[in-house]
C-alpha cells in the first residue's frame, strides 16, 4: 500500500493527548447519546412506523434493493466529507478547539457503532414521525459513524502536516483563507483522505447491512435493501435467498471499486506530495474513458471552470471585520473560561447519567456487564493471536512473490470489504444443523471479516520489504528461524500493527451481531458483551445498553492505549535510521 | 556614492527576533539588524546555519513578525506580506498538482484579476524566464532546474519591486545553479525584470561574490551584522580575476575570525565544558587532516583554496575545521588553515595509533569529553544518565546546541573508545572491552 503512512499517523496515536481527557470525553459521548435517545423516546412513544414495505425474498428484486443499499452507503459517504472537511478544519485551526475535538474523535472511534444504534434509532424516528425518512436517516447515521472519524483524523493530521514551505508561498502570495484550503490543504489531504473514504467504505457495507432491519424494543423497522433482505431470509431459513443476497453483494462492491474508487485513486494520484515520479502509477480504465471522451469533456468544462473560479475567489472577511477580530481579551481568560466550560459540561454529564442509571442500575448490573466484556476480551484477544498466526506466515509467502501479491491482494481487500455479517446465517446453520456449542463456535464470526485487514497490510508490508534487505539475508545466508527474526518479521512490523489494530476493532464492533444470532426461531447466545448489547436492545433496555457501551468504549480504549499504541510507538521507533 | 533615505526599498531598524525555547525563556535569534535594501542594488546576506540569515529574509518580506524594531517598505510600515515583494524559496514550495503555467498563476491570486489577464500574465513570465514548452507539465515531471525556474517566475508575475531569495540555488546540483544564476544575472543587468532590488540569503561564498553588490556578513548566536562588504565588480564577474579572489579571502578571513572568536568566548564561560561542538563526524575530521597533510597543501591551506579544490560551501568545511582547531590537530587563522605537529603524526598514524591519539586529544582539549570520563571514574559500575549532562550543558546552551553537542562527543568517543552511550537506557558507560 502506498498510502500506508496515512493509516498509521491516523490518529489514534496522537502522544500528547493525556488520558483525563479521553475519561472526559467518554462521559460526554455516553451522555449526549443517552440524552438525545430518551429525550426523543419521550416525545414519541409507543411508536409506529406508518409504512413497513414488505421484503421480497425474489432474485429479481435484488437489484432494486442493492441500488437502495448503494444509494443509503454514497449519502453517508457525502455527510462524511462535509464533517471531515468542517470538523478537522475546526480542530486544525483553533487551539481550544481542539483540545476537545481531537479526544472526543478518539473516543468517538473507539465506540462500537452498532451499540448505540438504538438510541439514534430512536432520535431520527421522533423527528420525523411516521415517515419512513427517519429510519433511512438513522441507518445513513450508522454508515456516517463507521466512516466519518478515520477520515477526520486523516484531513486533520494533513491540515497540521502541510509542508511549512508551501504554507509559506501561499502567505507570501496573500492567498486567502479559502483560496490556501482549495489550492493547498485539501489538495495536499487528498491521497490520505481517499485512501481513509476506501477503507471506511469497506467498514461501511458491514453498518449498512445491520441497519436496515433494526428493532429496538416496541420500535421496529425494516429499510429496503440487501440488509432487510437477508434479515428476511433469516427469518424464513433461507439458504439460498442468503447465497442470491451474497451474490448481488459481491457485485456490488466489486462495481463501487471499479466505477468510484479505482477513478478516485487514479485521480488523486496527481496530488501525491513527493516530488519524483512515481514508479507505478495507479490507472483506472473509467478514468481513462471519461478523460478521453469527447462528450464528457464538453460537458465537463463548463464544470471545471466553474469549480475553479469558486476556489480562486478570494471570499475574504471584509476589513472591517478583521479590525474587530483583532481586539480580543487576554489569552488566559478566555482559555480559563473555555476550560471552565468544558468542565462544567462533563459535570454536567456524569450528573445526567447518574440521573439515568441510578435508579435502574444496581453494582451487580455493572458485575454482569464487566464479566461479559472480559469475555469479550478473551476472545478478541484469541482470535487476533489466531488470525496472526494463520495470516502472517501466508501474508510474508505472498507479499514475498510479487507476480502472486498482484494477484492475491485485491482478494484480499475485496473480503476486507465484504461484509462478513451477510456470512453469518451460512455458519449459524451449520452450527444448528450439527449441534456445535455457541459459546465457542460463534466467536469465530467476530473476525471472519476483519482478519483480511491482517492479511493484507502483512502483504504489503513484505511486498514494500527492500529488496536489498532480501539481498543482504540471502548473501549472508541467514535462514529459517533466524531469517524471521532478524529480518522479515521485524520488517513487516509496523504493517503488522497497522492491520491488528483495525481487526481487533472491527472485532469488538462485530461482537454485537456476531454473540446473539438466530436461524428462524432457533437463537443461538454466545454470551459477552456483545450478546448482553444486543439483548438489551432487543428489550428496549436503554439504561443497560448505556452501560453495555460504556463498559465496551473503556474496554476498546485501554486495549489501545496499552497495546496498540506502545506496540505502534515501538514500531516507529525500530524501523527509523536516523 | 551617496545614498539617500528615499532610494531604499526594503529598512529593517534596530529588528530583534527571539523565539521561546521549550523550557519558556527566551532564545535570541537576532539582535539589532540595521539593513536597508537600496534602489537598484542585490544585497547578500551570507552567514553559516543558525546565524538567522533565512529567518532575516522572512522579517523583510512579512512573513515573520520581528520581536522588536521596525520594517519598512518604501518608508511605510510593514504589516505581514505585501504587493510589491516576492519570494523564492530554497524549495520551490512549488503546489504538485498544478501545472507549470497553474503554478505561476498561483501568484497572482491576490489581485483579483479575470483568467484571462492572468493567463496572458503567467505565459509572459514563464516566456521571460525560459519555460517555454513547458508550461502544462507537473513540476514532479520537471528537473530541480526547471523547478527553480517556476520558482522564479510564479516570484515575478505579480511584478514585484522586491525580490526575496532564499538559498535559491542550494538545492541543485553545481552546474544547474550555474546555468540558473547566469540566466538571472542577464535577466537582472538587461534590466528586463520589474525588479528594482534583491535581498539574496546564501551561503555560498563565491555565490554572493558573483551576484552580489553588498554583501552582509552574519554571525550566529545570536544574529547580528558582523561585516559589510561591497563588491564593486562590473558583471559579467570572472572567478578567476585578482580582486574576485581578493574579495573571497576577505569573506573567509572576516568568517574565520568570527567563528575563532566565539570558540574563545565559550571556552572562558563554565571552564570549557559548555563548549559547543560543530557537528562534524569522524570521518569528516579525519579525511580533512588527510587531505591538508597530502600534496599540494603540505598542511597549509587557504579554505578558499580548499573549498573549491573540494567542492565545498562555507557551511561544510568551517565546522570541520573548527572540529580541527578544537581537536589542536590542525590551527585555524584569518582564511587558512595549518596542519599542527600533532596533526601531521595523525595524518600518518596507523588506525590504532590514530585512536590513541584521538583519545589523547579529546580528554585535553575537549573539556567536555573529559568531564564525562571523569564522572564515569568516579560513579560506581561506571554508568552516568545522558539527562545529568544534558542539565549542566543547557545551563549556558540552547536546547539544540547542547544536544548536538553531546550527539558529537558522543560520536568522537566511541571512536577513541574512551566511553560508549546505551540508547535504550540512556545511559553513558565505558566502552565495552571485547578480547
Amino acid at each position: 500500500m502506498e498510502h500506508h503512512a496515512e493509516v498509521l499517523t491516523g490518529g489514534i496515536w496522537h502522544q500528547r493527548i493525556p488520558s483525563w481527557r479521553d475519561a472526559a470525553a467518554v462521559v460526554l459521548v455516553v451522555a449526549v447519546l443517552i440524552l438525545v435517545g430518551t429525550g426523543a423516546r419521550q416525545m414519541v412513544s409507543p411508536f409506529v412506523v406508518a409504512h413497513q414495505p414488505e421484503i421480497l425474498l425474489s432474485p429479481t428484486a435484488l437489484p432494486f434493493y442493492a441500488l437502495r443499499t448503494t444509494i443509503r452507503m454514497l449519502a453517508a459517504l457525502a455527510a462524511s466529507l462535509i464533517f471531515t472537511f468542517i470538523y478537522a478544519t475546526l480542530a486544525a485551526k483553533s487551539r481550544r478547539a481542539e483540545m476537545v475535538l481531537i479526544p472526543l474523535l478518539d473516543v468517538l472511534q473507539s465506540v462500537p457503532i452498532l451499540g448505540y444504534l438504538s438510541f439514534t434509532v430512536v432520535f431520527f424516528v421522533s423527528l420525523f414521525p411516521g415517515s419512513v425518512l427517519g429510519p433511512e436517516l438513522a441507518a445513513i447515521f450508522a454508515i456516517f459513524t463507521s466512516q466519518a472519524w478515520n477520515m477526520t483524523f486523516s484531513f486533520y493530521q494533513a491540515l497540521t502536516t502541510t509542508p511549512h514551505d508551501l504554507d509559506e508561498a501561499s502567505r507570501s502570495f496573500r492567498s486567502s483563507g479559502w483560496q490556501r484550503f482549495w489550492r493547498l490543504e485539501v489538495p495536499f489531504a487528498m491521497p490520505g483522505l481517499v485512501w481513509n473514504m476506501m477503507m471506511s467504505m469497506s467498514g461501511g457495507w458491514f453498518f449498512v447491512v445491520a441497519s436496515e432491519a433494526i428493532s429496538v424494543g416496541d420500535i421496529q423497522y425494516t429499510l429496503p435493501g440487501i440488509g432487510s433482505y437477508v434479515a428476511r431470509a433469516i427469518q424464513d431459513r433461507d439458504l439460498s435467498a442468503v447465497g442470491w443476497a451474497i451474490a448481488a453483494m459481491t457485485v456490488v462492491i466489486v462495481t463501487y471499486d471499479q466505477l468510484l474508487f479505482r477513478p478516485l485513486v487514479a485521480w488523486a494520484d496527481k496530488f501525491r506530495f513527493e516530488q519524483a515520479a512515481a514508479q507505478s502509477v495507479p490507472r483506472s480504465w473509467v478514468l481513462d474513458l471519461f478523460r478521453r471522451s469527447k462528450l464528457v469533456r464538453f460537458v465537463g468544462r463548463p464544470v471545471g471552470i466553474g469549480l475553479r473560479t469558486a476556489a480562486r475567489a478570494r471570499l475574504a472577511l471584509p476589513p472591517g471585520a478583521r479590525r474587530l477580530r483583532r481586539w480580543s481579551p487576554p489569552r488566559r481568560l478566555i482559555d480559563a473560561a473555555w476550560y471552565g466550560s468544558v468542565l462544567a459540561l462533563t459535570g454536567y454529564g456524569v450528573w445526567t447519567l447518574v440521573q439515568f442509571a441510578g435508579p435502574t442500575l444496581s453494582w451487580n448490573d455493572l458485575a454482569e456487564a464487566s464479566r461479559n466484556g472480559a469475555l469479550t476480551l478473551s476472545r478478541v484477544v484469541v482470535l487476533v493471536a489466531l488470525a496472526t498466526v494463520v495470516w502472517v506466515p501466508i501474508g510474508i509467502g505472498v507479499g514475498l512473490r510479487p507476480k502472486l501479491a498482484e494477484k492475491v491482494q485485491p482478494i484480499a481487500q475485496f473480503l476486507a470489504a465484504f461484509p462478513a455479517n451477510l456470512l453469518f446465517p451460512v455458519v449459524v446453520y451449520v452450527i444448528v444443523r450439527f449441534g456445535l456449542t455457541p459459546k465457542i463456535w460463534l466467536s469465530p464470526l467476530m473476525i471472519l471479516g476483519t482478519q483480511w485487514y491482517i492479511l493484507f497490510n502483512v502483504i504489503a508490508g513484505a511486498s514494500a520489504f527492500p529488496s536489498d534487505f532480501r539481498e543482504v539475508a540471502a548473501s549472508f545466508r541467514i535462514r529459517r528461524w533466524r531469517w524471521w527474526r532478524d529480518v522479515i518479521l521485524p520488517g513487516i512490523f509496523p504493517y503488522y500493527v497497522t492491520g491488528a489494530i483495525t481487526a481487533s476493532g472491527g472485532a469488538w464492533n462485530a461482537s454485537i451481531v456476531s454473540e446473539a444470532v438466530s436461524w428462524g426461531p432457533t437463537r443461538l447466545d454466545g454470551s459477552g458483551l456483545g450478546a448482553y448489547i444486543a439483548r438489551m436492545t432487543e428489550a428496549g433496555d436503554f439504561p443497560r445498553i448505556a452501560l453495555g457501551i460504556a463498559v465496551m468504549s473503556v474496554l476498546v480504549i485501554t486495549m489501545n492505549r496499552i497495546l496498540w499504541r506502545p506496540l505502534y510507538a515501538l514500531a516507529e521507533r525500530r524501523t527509523r535510521l536516523d | 556614492m551617496e545614498v539617500r533615505p528615499s532610494d531604499s526599498i526594503i529598512d529593517l531598524r534596530r529588528v530583534c527576533k527571539t523565539f521561546a525555547k521549550p523550557s519558556g525563556e527566551p532564545l535570541a535569534v537576532l539582535t539589532d539588524i540595521d539593513v536597508s535594501l537600496r534602489d537598484g542594488e542585490i544585497l547578500g546576506l551570507l552567514g553559516r546555519s543558525g546565524s538567522g540569515k533565512s529567518t532575516l529574509l522572512r522579517i523583510a518580506g512579512g512573513l515573520i513578525k520581528p520581536t522588536a524594531g521596525d520594517v519598512l517598505y518604501r518608508g511605510t510600515p510593514l504589516a505581514g506580506p505585501s504587493e510589491g515583494i516576492a519570494i523564492v524559496f530554497q524549495t520551490f514550495a512549488l503546489y504538485p498538482w498544478l501545472t507549470v503555467t497553474e503554478n505561476v498563476e498561483a501568484g497572482l491570486d491576490a489581485l483579483r484579476l479575470t483568467r484571462a489577464e492572468a493567463r496572458r500574465r503567467a505565459l509572459v513570465a514563464i516566456d521571460l524566464i525560459g519555460l517555454d514548452g513547458f508550461q502544462s507539465a507537473y513540476p514532479r515531471e520537471l528537473s530541480g532546474g526547471m523547478r527553480q525556474r517556476v520558482g522564479f517566475a510564479r516570484a515575478i508575475v505579480a511584478n514585484p519591486i522586491a525580490l526575496l531569495m532564499d538559498e535559491p540555488f542550494s538545492s541543485l546540483d553545481v552546474l544547474t545553479a550555474e546555468t540558473l544564476r547566469t540566466d538571472f544575472l542577464d535577466l537582472w543587468t538587461g534590466h528586463h525584470l520589474p525588479t528594482k532590488s534583491v535581498l539574496m540569503v546564501t551561503h555560498n561564498i563565491e555565490e554572493a561574490v558573483l551576484m552580489c553588490d553588498r554583501v552582509l556578513i552574519l554571525s550566529s548566536n545570536p544574529g547580528r551584522i558582523a561585516a559589510e562588504i561591497p563588491v564593486a565588480l562590473a558583471h559579467p564577474r570572472d572567478r578567476l580575476d585578482a580582486l574576485f579572489h581578493d574579495i573571497v579571502d576577505q569573506i573567509y578571513s572576516t568568517l574565520t575570525s568570527r567563528s575563532l572568536e566565539s570558540l574563545r568566548a565559550h571556552a572562558q564561560a563554565s571552564g570549557g565544558t559548555a563548549l559547543s561542538l560543530p557537528r562534524v563526524s569522524v570521518s569528516r575530521i579525519i579525511g580533512l587532516v588527510e587531505r591538508l597533510s597530502a600534496a599540494p597543501y603540505a598542511g597549509h591551506a587557504e579554505l578558499a583554496q580548499i573549498a573549491s579544490a573540494l567542492v565545498l560551501e562555507v557551511d561544510d568545511l568551517l565546522p570541520v575545521a573548527e572540529a580541527l582547531h578544537i581537536l589542536a590537530f590542525a590551527e585555524l587563522s584569518a582564511g587558512a588553515l595549518k596542519l599542527t605537529a600533532a596533526g601531521h603524526v595523525f595524518a600518518e598514524g596507523s588506525t590504532d595509533e590514530r585512536k590513541r591519539m584521538f583519545r589523547e586529544h579529546l580528554l585535553r582539549f575537549v573539556p567536555l569529553a573529559a568531564h564525562i570520563h571523569r564522572v564515569l571514574d568516579e560513579r560506581d559500575g561506571h554508568r552516568a544518565p545522558h539527562v545529568r549532562f544534558e542539565t549542566e550543558l543547557e545551563d549556558h546552551l540552547t536546547r539544540r546546541d547542547s544536544e548536538r553537542t553531546l550527539r558529537v562527543v558522543t560520536d568522537w568517543a566511541r571512536y577513541a573508545e574512551l566511553f560508549d552511550y546505551d540508547v535504550r537506557s540512556r545511559r553513558f558507560g565505558f566502552t565495552a572491552v571485547s578480547e
